[in-house]
Protein backbone atom coordinates (compact mmCIF):
# COMPACT_ATOMS: atom_id res chain seq x y z
CA UNK A 1 0.00 0.00 0.00
CA UNK A 2 2.50 2.29 -0.91
CA UNK A 3 0.47 4.81 -3.22
CA UNK A 4 -2.46 5.97 -3.94
CA UNK A 5 -3.11 4.07 -7.04
CA UNK A 6 -3.30 0.86 -4.73
CA UNK A 7 -4.92 2.11 -2.13
CA UNK A 8 -7.61 2.99 -4.36
CA UNK A 9 -7.54 -0.23 -6.01
CA UNK A 10 -7.81 -1.96 -2.74
CA UNK A 11 -10.76 -0.48 -1.68
CA UNK A 12 -12.68 -0.60 -4.92
CA UNK A 13 -11.81 -4.27 -4.29
CA UNK A 14 -13.66 -4.45 -1.54
CA UNK A 15 -17.52 -2.39 -2.30
CA UNK A 16 -19.40 -3.35 -4.82
CA UNK A 17 -22.99 -2.33 -5.30
CA UNK A 18 -25.43 -4.61 -3.60
CA UNK A 19 -22.55 -6.33 -1.56
CA UNK A 20 -19.22 -5.82 0.60
CA UNK A 21 -16.23 -7.84 1.56
CA UNK A 22 -15.83 -9.45 4.50
CA UNK A 23 -12.59 -7.98 4.94
CA UNK A 24 -13.90 -4.76 5.56
CA UNK A 25 -15.13 -6.34 9.14
CA UNK A 26 -12.20 -8.47 9.84
CA UNK A 27 -8.84 -7.06 8.00
CA UNK A 28 -6.57 -5.52 10.03
CA UNK A 29 -4.76 -4.19 7.04
CA UNK A 30 -8.01 -2.91 6.35
CA UNK A 31 -8.50 -1.94 10.00
CA UNK A 32 -5.12 -0.29 9.66
CA UNK A 33 -6.14 1.83 6.81
CA UNK A 34 -9.51 3.00 8.34
CA UNK A 35 -7.09 4.07 11.17
CA UNK A 36 -4.77 6.26 8.62
CA UNK A 37 -7.00 7.49 5.86
CA UNK A 38 -11.32 7.16 6.71
CA UNK A 39 -10.91 8.60 10.68
CA UNK A 40 -8.73 11.67 9.62
CA UNK A 41 -10.45 13.13 6.76
CA UNK A 42 -13.93 12.58 8.19
CA UNK A 43 -15.29 15.11 11.26
CA UNK A 44 -15.52 12.66 14.45
CA UNK A 45 -17.44 13.07 17.45
CA UNK A 46 -14.91 14.54 20.80
CA UNK A 47 -17.61 15.20 23.34
CA UNK A 48 -19.78 17.70 24.74
CA UNK A 49 -19.77 21.24 26.05
CA UNK A 50 -20.99 20.58 29.43
CA UNK A 51 -18.68 17.86 29.92
CA UNK A 52 -15.70 21.10 30.69
CA UNK A 53 -17.53 23.82 31.97
CA UNK A 54 -14.75 25.32 33.88
CA UNK A 55 -11.84 27.20 32.18
CA UNK A 56 -9.01 24.14 32.66
CA UNK A 57 -11.36 21.41 32.64
CA UNK A 58 -10.48 18.45 30.20
CA UNK A 59 -11.32 15.23 28.74
CA UNK A 60 -9.64 12.43 27.31
CA UNK A 61 -11.35 11.25 23.51
CA UNK A 62 -9.76 9.75 20.43
CA UNK A 63 -10.47 9.92 16.91
CA UNK A 64 -9.61 6.33 15.48
CA UNK A 65 -6.82 5.15 17.55
CA UNK A 66 -5.17 8.93 17.90
CA UNK A 67 -5.37 10.25 21.76
CA UNK A 68 -6.75 13.21 21.83
CA UNK A 69 -7.79 16.30 24.58
CA UNK A 70 -10.66 18.79 24.61
CA UNK A 71 -9.71 21.63 26.94
CA UNK A 72 -11.30 24.58 27.94
CA UNK A 73 -9.08 27.41 27.88
CA UNK A 74 -9.03 30.93 29.84
CA UNK A 75 -10.68 32.56 27.13
CA UNK A 76 -13.68 30.07 27.24
CA UNK A 77 -12.99 28.91 23.85
CA UNK A 78 -12.71 24.85 23.25
CA UNK A 79 -9.53 23.49 21.80
CA UNK A 80 -9.20 20.02 20.70
CA UNK A 81 -5.41 18.32 20.56
CA UNK A 82 -3.36 15.17 20.67
CA UNK A 83 -2.73 13.98 24.00
CA UNK A 84 0.79 13.43 23.49
CA UNK A 85 4.26 15.33 24.88
CA UNK A 86 5.90 16.82 22.13
CA UNK A 87 9.29 16.24 24.27
CA UNK A 88 9.18 12.59 24.31
CA UNK A 89 5.34 11.60 23.38
CA UNK A 90 3.89 10.70 27.22
CA UNK A 91 0.35 11.20 27.33
CA UNK A 92 -0.36 14.51 29.07
CA UNK A 93 -3.56 13.13 30.75
CA UNK A 94 -4.83 9.63 31.07
CA UNK A 95 -8.05 10.10 32.97
CA UNK A 96 -11.27 10.40 31.31
CA UNK A 97 -11.92 13.84 32.78
CA UNK A 98 -10.18 17.10 35.03
CA UNK A 99 -9.40 20.02 35.58
CA UNK A 100 -5.68 21.13 35.36
CA UNK A 101 -5.86 24.76 36.02
CA UNK A 102 -4.26 27.31 34.24
CA UNK A 103 -1.37 25.20 32.60
CA UNK A 104 -0.93 21.23 31.67
CA UNK A 105 2.76 20.22 33.62
CA UNK A 106 3.80 17.01 31.68
CA UNK A 107 4.56 14.40 34.22
CA UNK A 108 7.39 12.75 32.92
CA UNK A 109 9.98 16.18 32.38
CA UNK A 110 7.43 19.02 33.65
CA UNK A 111 7.73 20.61 29.60
CA UNK A 112 4.44 22.97 30.42
CA UNK A 113 1.58 24.07 28.27
CA UNK A 114 -1.24 26.11 28.37
CA UNK A 115 -4.63 25.34 28.08
CA UNK A 116 -4.62 26.26 24.02
CA UNK A 117 -1.38 24.07 23.83
CA UNK A 118 1.50 26.54 23.08
CA UNK A 119 4.02 25.55 24.76
CA UNK A 120 4.86 27.79 27.94
CA UNK A 121 8.01 26.73 30.03
CA UNK A 122 10.96 24.57 29.80
CA UNK A 123 13.26 23.38 33.25
CA UNK A 124 16.64 24.11 32.52
CA UNK A 125 15.70 26.35 29.31
CA UNK A 126 19.68 26.59 28.85
CA UNK A 127 20.46 23.31 27.88
CA UNK A 128 18.58 24.06 25.05
CA UNK A 129 20.50 27.33 24.01
CA UNK A 130 21.89 27.41 20.60
CA UNK A 131 20.59 24.26 19.76
CA UNK A 132 17.51 25.51 17.43
CA UNK A 133 14.72 24.48 19.59
CA UNK A 134 12.36 27.16 18.66
CA UNK A 135 12.88 26.15 14.39
CA UNK A 136 11.66 22.58 15.74
CA UNK A 137 7.95 21.13 15.98
CA UNK A 138 8.09 20.46 19.79
CA UNK A 139 8.58 24.28 20.44
CA UNK A 140 5.24 24.86 19.29
CA UNK A 141 3.47 22.60 21.96
CA UNK A 142 0.63 20.14 22.20
CA UNK A 143 -0.20 19.42 18.21
CA UNK A 144 -3.59 20.82 17.52
CA UNK A 145 -6.32 18.98 15.33
CA UNK A 146 -6.64 19.89 11.77
CA UNK A 147 -9.87 21.66 12.57
CA UNK A 148 -12.86 21.46 15.27
CA UNK A 149 -16.14 22.76 15.47
CA UNK A 150 -18.45 23.70 18.06
CA UNK A 151 -22.06 22.83 16.76
CA UNK A 152 -24.42 24.07 19.40
CA UNK A 153 -22.84 22.34 22.18
CA UNK A 154 -21.00 19.50 20.45
CA UNK A 155 -17.63 19.40 19.83
CA UNK A 156 -16.49 17.57 16.50
CA UNK A 157 -13.10 17.72 14.55
CA UNK A 158 -11.52 16.94 11.33
CA UNK A 159 -7.36 15.52 11.96
CA UNK A 160 -6.65 16.12 8.34
CA UNK A 161 -5.55 19.85 8.22
CA UNK A 162 -6.84 19.98 4.65
CA UNK A 163 -10.40 18.75 3.98
CA UNK A 164 -14.25 19.25 3.62
CA UNK A 165 -15.35 21.63 5.85
CA UNK A 166 -17.91 20.92 8.81
CA UNK A 167 -20.93 22.56 6.96
CA UNK A 168 -20.37 20.31 3.52
CA UNK A 169 -19.64 17.08 5.93
CA UNK A 170 -22.97 17.00 7.47
CA UNK A 171 -25.04 19.34 5.74
CA UNK A 172 -28.81 18.75 5.92
CA UNK A 173 -28.12 16.24 8.36
CA UNK A 174 -27.90 18.45 10.89
CA UNK A 175 -31.48 18.72 11.38
CA UNK A 176 -31.55 16.12 13.74
CA UNK A 177 -28.79 17.20 16.06
CA UNK A 178 -30.71 20.56 15.81
CA UNK A 179 -33.89 19.02 16.81
CA UNK A 180 -32.42 16.91 19.45
CA UNK A 181 -31.52 20.48 20.97
CA UNK A 182 -34.13 22.15 20.49
CA UNK A 183 -36.28 20.08 22.68
CA UNK A 184 -35.01 22.29 25.40
CA UNK A 185 -37.15 25.11 25.63
CA UNK A 186 -33.83 26.98 25.94
CA UNK A 187 -31.98 25.25 22.85
CA UNK A 188 -29.62 23.87 25.44
CA UNK A 189 -28.30 20.34 26.63
CA UNK A 190 -26.29 19.01 29.54
CA UNK A 191 -24.66 15.57 29.94
CA UNK A 192 -26.56 13.85 32.33
CA UNK A 193 -24.33 11.44 34.40
CA UNK A 194 -21.67 9.16 33.57
CA UNK A 195 -21.50 7.13 29.83
CA UNK A 196 -22.55 3.08 29.87
CA UNK A 197 -19.88 1.40 28.49
CA UNK A 198 -20.12 -2.01 26.83
CA UNK A 199 -16.96 -3.78 25.00
CA UNK A 200 -17.91 -5.39 21.85
CA UNK A 201 -15.77 -8.17 20.49
CA UNK A 202 -16.62 -7.26 16.95
CA UNK A 203 -15.76 -4.80 14.26
CA UNK A 204 -17.31 -0.85 14.91
CA UNK A 205 -19.28 -1.15 11.10
CA UNK A 206 -21.36 -4.06 12.33
CA UNK A 207 -22.79 -1.34 15.34
CA UNK A 208 -23.04 1.73 12.49
CA UNK A 209 -25.07 -0.74 10.20
CA UNK A 210 -27.37 -2.31 12.79
CA UNK A 211 -28.82 1.35 14.01
CA UNK A 212 -30.43 1.16 10.73
CA UNK A 213 -31.38 -1.97 10.59
CA UNK A 214 -35.01 -2.13 10.85
CA UNK A 215 -35.50 -5.92 10.11
CA UNK A 216 -33.67 -7.42 13.28
CA UNK A 217 -36.05 -5.80 16.36
CA UNK A 218 -38.83 -8.24 16.34
CA UNK A 219 -36.39 -10.96 15.06
CA UNK A 220 -33.18 -10.80 17.83
CA UNK A 221 -35.11 -8.81 20.38
CA UNK A 222 -38.14 -11.43 20.50
CA UNK A 223 -36.49 -13.02 23.80
CA UNK A 224 -36.81 -9.83 26.19
CA UNK A 225 -39.71 -7.31 23.86
CA UNK A 226 -42.13 -10.49 23.05
CA UNK A 227 -41.73 -11.59 26.51
CA UNK A 228 -42.43 -8.03 28.52
CA UNK A 229 -45.65 -7.73 26.10
CA UNK A 230 -46.73 -11.38 27.24
CA UNK A 231 -46.07 -10.96 30.60
CA UNK A 232 -48.17 -7.76 30.62
CA UNK A 233 -50.65 -9.07 29.11
CA UNK A 234 -50.93 -11.96 31.25
CA UNK A 235 -50.94 -9.64 33.97
CA UNK A 236 -54.41 -9.26 36.05
CA UNK A 237 -54.55 -5.40 36.09
CA UNK A 238 -57.39 -3.19 36.66
CA UNK A 239 -59.27 -1.93 33.26
CA UNK A 240 -57.91 1.25 32.06
CA UNK A 241 -54.40 1.18 33.63
CA UNK A 242 -51.80 3.01 31.98
CA UNK A 243 -48.93 1.70 30.29
CA UNK A 244 -45.79 2.19 32.40
CA UNK A 245 -42.58 3.95 31.08
CA UNK A 246 -40.58 0.89 30.80
CA UNK A 247 -43.63 -1.01 28.69
CA UNK A 248 -43.81 2.12 26.76
CA UNK A 249 -39.88 1.55 26.15
CA UNK A 250 -39.50 -1.65 25.13
CA UNK A 251 -42.53 -2.72 23.16
CA UNK A 252 -42.43 -1.17 20.36
CA UNK A 253 -39.34 -3.41 19.45
CA UNK A 254 -41.78 -5.95 18.61
CA UNK A 255 -43.50 -3.81 16.31
CA UNK A 256 -44.22 -5.74 13.03
CA UNK A 257 -42.47 -5.23 10.01
CA UNK A 258 -45.40 -3.04 8.24
CA UNK A 259 -44.42 -0.52 11.18
CA UNK A 260 -40.80 -0.35 10.23
CA UNK A 261 -42.01 -0.04 6.78
CA UNK A 262 -44.17 2.70 7.26
CA UNK A 263 -41.88 5.00 9.19
CA UNK A 264 -39.49 4.88 6.46
CA UNK A 265 -35.53 5.99 6.14
CA UNK A 266 -33.94 8.91 5.37
CA UNK A 267 -30.50 9.24 3.73
CA UNK A 268 -28.32 11.79 3.59
CA UNK A 269 -24.59 12.63 1.51
CA UNK A 270 -21.79 11.76 3.01
CA UNK A 271 -22.92 8.62 4.46
CA UNK A 272 -25.36 10.07 6.92
CA UNK A 273 -29.00 8.77 7.68
CA UNK A 274 -32.05 8.51 10.03
CA UNK A 275 -34.54 5.61 10.40
CA UNK A 276 -37.97 7.02 11.57
CA UNK A 277 -39.23 9.86 8.96
CA UNK A 278 -43.05 9.54 9.68
CA UNK A 279 -43.09 8.10 12.99
CA UNK A 280 -40.78 5.92 15.15
CA UNK A 281 -40.29 3.83 17.80
CA UNK A 282 -40.20 6.74 20.55
CA UNK A 283 -43.38 8.18 18.84
CA UNK A 284 -45.90 7.17 21.81
CA UNK A 285 -44.25 8.03 25.22
CA UNK A 286 -46.72 9.47 27.76
CA UNK A 287 -46.72 13.06 28.15
CA UNK A 288 -44.74 14.86 31.12
CA UNK A 289 -46.99 17.48 32.98
CA UNK A 290 -45.01 20.38 32.62
CA UNK A 291 -43.03 20.03 29.62
CA UNK A 292 -45.58 20.83 26.32
CA UNK A 293 -46.52 24.10 28.26
CA UNK A 294 -42.84 25.02 28.73
CA UNK A 295 -42.09 24.83 24.98
CA UNK A 296 -45.49 26.46 23.95
CA UNK A 297 -43.92 29.55 26.06
CA UNK A 298 -40.11 29.30 24.31
CA UNK A 299 -40.60 28.69 20.90
CA UNK A 300 -44.56 29.77 20.46
CA UNK A 301 -47.56 27.21 19.18
CA UNK A 302 -46.71 26.05 15.51
CA UNK A 303 -43.09 25.85 16.25
CA UNK A 304 -42.93 23.97 19.45
CA UNK A 305 -45.46 21.46 17.62
CA UNK A 306 -42.78 21.31 14.64
CA UNK A 307 -40.52 20.48 17.09
CA UNK A 308 -42.26 17.67 19.30
CA UNK A 309 -43.43 16.14 16.13
CA UNK A 310 -40.19 15.08 14.64
CA UNK A 311 -39.63 11.13 16.21
CA UNK A 312 -36.18 10.03 14.62
CA UNK A 313 -35.47 6.98 15.59
CA UNK A 314 -31.45 6.99 14.99
CA UNK A 315 -29.66 9.01 13.21
CA UNK A 316 -26.47 7.70 11.74
CA UNK A 317 -23.44 11.06 11.49
CA UNK A 318 -21.10 9.05 9.48
CA UNK A 319 -18.77 7.77 10.78
CA UNK A 320 -19.23 6.50 13.76
CA UNK A 321 -22.33 8.09 16.06
CA UNK A 322 -25.79 7.40 16.05
CA UNK A 323 -28.38 10.03 18.67
CA UNK A 324 -31.84 9.57 19.57
CA UNK A 325 -33.04 13.10 19.21
CA UNK A 326 -36.92 12.22 21.26
CA UNK A 327 -34.66 11.30 23.92
CA UNK A 328 -31.54 12.75 23.79
CA UNK A 329 -29.06 10.38 23.41
CA UNK A 330 -25.95 9.70 21.96
CA UNK A 331 -24.02 6.19 21.24
CA UNK A 332 -20.17 6.92 20.53
CA UNK A 333 -19.03 3.67 18.76
CA UNK A 334 -15.02 3.82 19.24
CA UNK A 335 -12.61 1.34 17.50
CA UNK A 336 -10.28 -0.56 19.25
CA UNK A 337 -9.14 -2.76 16.53
CA UNK A 338 -10.85 -5.03 13.81
CA UNK A 339 -12.74 -7.52 16.34
CA UNK A 340 -13.11 -4.77 19.18
CA UNK A 341 -15.20 -2.38 19.34
CA UNK A 342 -16.16 0.30 22.63
CA UNK A 343 -19.46 1.56 23.06
CA UNK A 344 -20.15 4.74 25.01
CA UNK A 345 -23.80 5.84 25.52
CA UNK A 346 -24.56 8.69 26.58
CA UNK A 347 -27.83 10.82 27.85
CA UNK A 348 -28.24 14.22 28.07
CA UNK A 349 -30.77 16.44 30.19
CA UNK A 350 -32.74 19.16 28.20
CA UNK A 351 -32.41 22.40 30.07
CA UNK A 352 -35.37 24.43 31.39
CA UNK A 353 -37.50 21.17 31.09
CA UNK A 354 -38.77 18.79 33.58
CA UNK A 355 -36.68 16.37 35.07
CA UNK A 356 -39.13 13.28 34.39
CA UNK A 357 -37.71 13.09 30.54
CA UNK A 358 -34.25 12.74 32.21
CA UNK A 359 -35.42 9.97 33.75
CA UNK A 360 -37.38 8.56 31.40
CA UNK A 361 -33.99 8.64 29.29
CA UNK A 362 -31.95 7.26 31.75
CA UNK A 363 -34.55 3.55 31.94
CA UNK A 364 -34.10 3.74 28.13
CA UNK A 365 -30.29 3.74 28.21
CA UNK A 366 -29.96 1.03 31.04
CA UNK A 367 -32.85 -1.31 29.74
CA UNK A 368 -31.99 -1.39 26.13
CA UNK A 369 -28.15 -0.43 25.90
CA UNK A 370 -26.64 -1.70 29.66
CA UNK A 371 -24.09 -4.66 29.78
CA UNK A 372 -26.20 -5.48 32.19
CA UNK A 373 -29.46 -4.78 30.23
CA UNK A 374 -31.65 -7.52 28.79
CA UNK A 375 -31.62 -5.97 25.40
CA UNK A 376 -28.19 -5.41 24.36
CA UNK A 377 -27.26 -9.06 24.97
CA UNK A 378 -29.16 -9.87 21.80
CA UNK A 379 -27.54 -7.04 19.63
CA UNK A 380 -24.04 -8.10 20.92
CA UNK A 381 -24.75 -11.97 20.11
CA UNK A 382 -25.60 -11.42 16.91
CA UNK A 383 -22.46 -9.41 16.14
CA UNK A 384 -19.93 -11.44 17.99
CA UNK A 385 -21.34 -14.60 16.01
CA UNK A 386 -21.02 -12.45 12.40
CA UNK A 387 -17.60 -11.45 13.72
CA UNK A 388 -17.08 -15.18 14.00
CA UNK A 389 -19.43 -16.68 10.76
CA UNK A 390 -17.58 -14.32 8.56
CA UNK A 391 -14.24 -16.23 8.69
CA UNK A 392 -15.77 -18.86 6.55
CA UNK A 393 -14.45 -19.18 3.54
CA UNK A 394 -17.49 -20.91 2.42
CA UNK A 395 -18.75 -16.89 1.20
CA UNK A 396 -16.55 -13.90 0.78
CA UNK A 397 -19.27 -11.00 0.54
CA UNK A 398 -22.29 -9.59 2.66
CA UNK A 399 -25.55 -9.21 1.44
CA UNK A 400 -26.95 -5.52 1.40
CA UNK A 401 -29.36 -5.13 -1.25
CA UNK A 402 -32.97 -5.13 0.54
CA UNK A 403 -34.48 -2.55 -1.89
CA UNK A 404 -31.42 -1.89 -3.70
CA UNK A 405 -32.65 0.23 -6.91
CA UNK A 406 -30.15 0.49 -10.04
CA UNK A 407 -28.42 3.73 -10.30
CA UNK A 408 -28.65 4.92 -6.56
CA UNK A 409 -27.14 8.78 -6.62
CA UNK A 410 -25.83 8.77 -3.23
CA UNK A 411 -24.77 12.89 -3.26
CA UNK A 412 -28.90 13.42 -3.09
CA UNK A 413 -31.07 13.27 -0.03
CA UNK A 414 -33.73 9.92 -0.52
CA UNK A 415 -36.67 9.13 1.43
CA UNK A 416 -37.46 5.23 1.41
CA UNK A 417 -39.30 2.55 3.00
CA UNK A 418 -38.47 1.99 5.94
CA UNK A 419 -36.90 -1.51 5.48
CA UNK A 420 -34.66 -0.58 2.86
CA UNK A 421 -30.99 -0.94 3.40
CA UNK A 422 -29.73 1.80 1.45
CA UNK A 423 -28.45 3.74 4.48
CA UNK A 424 -25.87 1.06 4.62
CA UNK A 425 -24.63 1.48 0.99
CA UNK A 426 -24.80 4.97 1.49
CA UNK A 427 -22.02 4.49 4.31
CA UNK A 428 -20.29 2.15 2.12
CA UNK A 429 -20.11 4.56 -0.86
CA UNK A 430 -18.81 7.27 1.98
CA UNK A 431 -16.42 4.79 3.43
CA UNK A 432 -14.73 4.08 0.14
CA UNK A 433 -14.79 8.11 -0.61
CA UNK A 434 -13.31 9.03 2.62
CA UNK A 435 -10.69 6.06 2.59
CA UNK A 436 -8.86 7.55 -0.33
CA UNK A 437 -9.18 11.13 0.74
CA UNK A 438 -12.71 11.71 -0.86
CA UNK A 439 -14.70 14.88 -0.24
CA UNK A 440 -18.14 15.03 -0.32
CA UNK B 1 -34.85 -11.37 63.42
CA UNK B 2 -31.60 -12.18 64.80
CA UNK B 3 -28.39 -12.24 63.43
CA UNK B 4 -28.10 -15.81 62.52
CA UNK B 5 -31.08 -15.62 60.61
CA UNK B 6 -29.98 -12.82 58.99
CA UNK B 7 -26.68 -14.43 57.46
CA UNK B 8 -28.35 -17.77 56.75
CA UNK B 9 -30.95 -15.97 54.20
CA UNK B 10 -28.02 -14.04 52.56
CA UNK B 11 -26.15 -16.94 51.99
CA UNK B 12 -29.08 -19.17 50.60
CA UNK B 13 -30.15 -15.74 48.33
CA UNK B 14 -26.60 -16.30 46.69
CA UNK B 15 -27.06 -20.41 46.45
CA UNK B 16 -30.54 -19.83 45.13
CA UNK B 17 -28.97 -17.99 42.23
CA UNK B 18 -25.81 -20.30 41.98
CA UNK B 19 -28.59 -22.97 41.47
CA UNK B 20 -30.36 -20.86 38.87
CA UNK B 21 -33.72 -21.02 41.34
CA UNK B 22 -34.40 -17.77 39.93
CA UNK B 23 -38.62 -18.35 40.63
CA UNK B 24 -37.51 -19.02 43.94
CA UNK B 25 -34.98 -16.16 44.29
CA UNK B 26 -38.18 -14.06 43.23
CA UNK B 27 -40.44 -15.12 45.81
CA UNK B 28 -38.32 -13.69 48.17
CA UNK B 29 -37.93 -10.07 46.82
CA UNK B 30 -41.10 -7.81 48.65
CA UNK B 31 -43.14 -6.73 45.67
CA UNK B 32 -41.95 -2.99 45.87
CA UNK B 33 -38.59 -3.88 46.50
CA UNK B 34 -36.10 -2.53 43.62
CA UNK B 35 -33.39 -4.12 42.38
CA UNK B 36 -30.31 -1.42 42.18
CA UNK B 37 -26.78 -2.01 40.37
CA UNK B 38 -24.71 1.76 39.87
CA UNK B 39 -22.90 2.43 37.30
CA UNK B 40 -20.69 4.48 39.00
CA UNK B 41 -18.33 4.40 42.35
CA UNK B 42 -20.81 6.21 45.27
CA UNK B 43 -23.30 6.79 42.46
CA UNK B 44 -26.42 8.75 44.97
CA UNK B 45 -28.91 9.25 42.14
CA UNK B 46 -30.82 6.28 40.41
CA UNK B 47 -33.48 8.03 38.73
CA UNK B 48 -31.94 11.36 36.63
CA UNK B 49 -28.37 9.04 35.54
CA UNK B 50 -27.94 6.12 34.11
CA UNK B 51 -27.55 3.15 36.21
CA UNK B 52 -26.70 -0.67 35.42
CA UNK B 53 -29.35 -2.01 36.63
CA UNK B 54 -32.35 -0.25 38.45
CA UNK B 55 -35.76 -2.47 38.14
CA UNK B 56 -38.51 -3.15 40.12
CA UNK B 57 -40.72 -6.52 40.48
CA UNK B 58 -41.91 -6.81 36.56
CA UNK B 59 -38.65 -5.86 35.25
CA UNK B 60 -37.24 -8.53 37.47
CA UNK B 61 -39.78 -10.98 36.65
CA UNK B 62 -39.10 -9.94 32.53
CA UNK B 63 -35.48 -10.95 33.38
CA UNK B 64 -36.18 -13.92 34.80
CA UNK B 65 -38.77 -15.36 32.31
CA UNK B 66 -36.95 -14.01 29.55
CA UNK B 67 -33.79 -16.37 30.28
CA UNK B 68 -35.68 -19.19 29.88
CA UNK B 69 -37.50 -18.39 26.53
CA UNK B 70 -36.95 -20.23 23.71
CA UNK B 71 -35.43 -17.44 21.58
CA UNK B 72 -33.16 -15.98 23.82
CA UNK B 73 -30.16 -16.67 22.00
CA UNK B 74 -27.52 -15.20 24.30
CA UNK B 75 -28.41 -17.92 26.55
CA UNK B 76 -28.01 -20.84 23.84
CA UNK B 77 -25.78 -22.11 25.74
CA UNK B 78 -26.75 -21.34 29.01
CA UNK B 79 -24.33 -18.91 31.45
CA UNK B 80 -23.91 -20.12 34.90
CA UNK B 81 -23.20 -18.12 37.73
CA UNK B 82 -21.14 -18.31 40.90
CA UNK B 83 -20.75 -16.46 44.17
CA UNK B 84 -18.42 -16.73 46.98
CA UNK B 85 -19.12 -14.59 50.30
CA UNK B 86 -17.69 -12.64 52.77
CA UNK B 87 -19.09 -12.99 56.12
CA UNK B 88 -22.00 -10.76 56.53
CA UNK B 89 -21.85 -7.79 58.03
CA UNK B 90 -24.91 -6.56 59.59
CA UNK B 91 -24.93 -2.88 60.24
CA UNK B 92 -28.49 -2.47 61.76
CA UNK B 93 -30.93 -5.20 62.93
CA UNK B 94 -34.09 -4.88 64.67
CA UNK B 95 -37.10 -7.32 65.24
CA UNK B 96 -38.19 -6.40 61.93
CA UNK B 97 -35.62 -5.13 59.73
CA UNK B 98 -32.01 -5.30 58.80
CA UNK B 99 -29.20 -3.74 56.87
CA UNK B 100 -26.82 -6.05 56.09
CA UNK B 101 -23.37 -5.51 53.69
CA UNK B 102 -21.59 -8.48 52.12
CA UNK B 103 -18.46 -8.65 50.30
CA UNK B 104 -18.82 -11.06 47.52
CA UNK B 105 -16.87 -12.68 44.25
CA UNK B 106 -19.32 -13.53 41.40
CA UNK B 107 -18.20 -15.66 38.87
CA UNK B 108 -20.31 -15.95 35.80
CA UNK B 109 -19.21 -18.04 32.70
CA UNK B 110 -20.56 -18.92 29.19
CA UNK B 111 -19.02 -21.15 26.44
CA UNK B 112 -15.01 -20.62 27.22
CA UNK B 113 -15.36 -17.37 28.55
CA UNK B 114 -15.54 -16.55 32.88
CA UNK B 115 -15.50 -13.44 34.15
CA UNK B 116 -14.81 -12.18 37.77
CA UNK B 117 -16.48 -9.01 39.72
CA UNK B 118 -16.01 -7.86 43.26
CA UNK B 119 -18.95 -7.08 44.77
CA UNK B 120 -20.17 -5.37 47.69
CA UNK B 121 -23.73 -6.08 47.97
CA UNK B 122 -26.01 -4.30 50.45
CA UNK B 123 -29.12 -5.77 52.01
CA UNK B 124 -32.38 -4.21 53.28
CA UNK B 125 -34.43 -7.23 54.62
CA UNK B 126 -38.29 -7.27 56.51
CA UNK B 127 -39.31 -9.88 58.47
CA UNK B 128 -42.61 -10.79 57.57
CA UNK B 129 -45.23 -13.81 57.85
CA UNK B 130 -43.97 -15.92 55.18
CA UNK B 131 -40.25 -15.52 56.67
CA UNK B 132 -37.30 -12.89 55.87
CA UNK B 133 -38.25 -10.68 52.49
CA UNK B 134 -35.87 -8.30 50.44
CA UNK B 135 -37.37 -5.32 50.41
CA UNK B 136 -33.84 -3.16 48.45
CA UNK B 137 -30.37 -4.93 47.15
CA UNK B 138 -28.16 -2.87 45.95
CA UNK B 139 -24.71 -4.19 44.33
CA UNK B 140 -21.54 -2.52 44.02
CA UNK B 141 -19.24 -3.27 41.57
CA UNK B 142 -15.70 -2.84 42.28
CA UNK B 143 -15.22 -1.82 39.01
CA UNK B 144 -18.57 -0.42 37.79
CA UNK B 145 -17.12 2.03 35.63
CA UNK B 146 -15.37 -0.28 33.52
CA UNK B 147 -16.33 -1.32 30.25
CA UNK B 148 -17.92 -5.26 30.06
CA UNK B 149 -19.03 -7.17 27.98
CA UNK B 150 -22.56 -8.86 28.64
CA UNK B 151 -23.21 -9.58 32.42
CA UNK B 152 -26.05 -12.08 31.91
CA UNK B 153 -27.35 -13.32 35.73
CA UNK B 154 -27.50 -11.78 38.53
CA UNK B 155 -24.50 -10.70 40.43
S1 LIG C 1 8.11 13.68 27.82
FE1 LIG C 1 6.92 15.36 28.42
S2 LIG C 1 8.37 16.66 29.31
FE2 LIG C 1 9.56 15.01 28.66
FE1 LIG D 1 -31.15 -4.39 18.23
Amino acid sequence: MTDTTTLQERVNDLIRPQQVHRDVYTSPEVYRLEMKHLFPNCWVYIGHESQTPNKGDYITAQIGDQPLLMVRHSNDEIYVMYNRCPHKGTKIVIDKAGNTGKFFRCPYHAWSFKTDGCLLAIPLKKGYEGTGLEDTEAAKGLAPVGDMKNYRGFIFARLATEGISFEDFFGESLSSLDNMVDRSPVGKLTVAGAPLRYMHKCNWKMLVENQTDTCHPMVAHESSAGTAVKIWEEMDKPEGTPTPPAMQIIAPFMSPYEFFENMGIRTWPNGHGHTGVHHSIHSDYSDIPGYYDAMVEAYGEERAQEILGENRHNTVYFPNIMIKGPIQQLRNFIPLGPDKTLVESWIFSLDGAPSELTARTAMYNRMINAPTSMVGHDDLEMYERAQEGLMSDGLEWVNIQRLYEDDEDFTETAELNGTTERQMRNQFDAWKRFMIGGAA
Amino acid sequence: MNREEVTDFIYDEAWMLDEGQFHEWLELWLPDAVYWMPLNWNQQDPINETSLLYEDNFMLRLRIERLAGARTFSQKPKSRCHHVLNRPRIVEISDDAAKVMTKMHYVETRLDEQQLLALTVTHDLKATDGGIKIAGKRVDILNCDAAFGNIQLLP
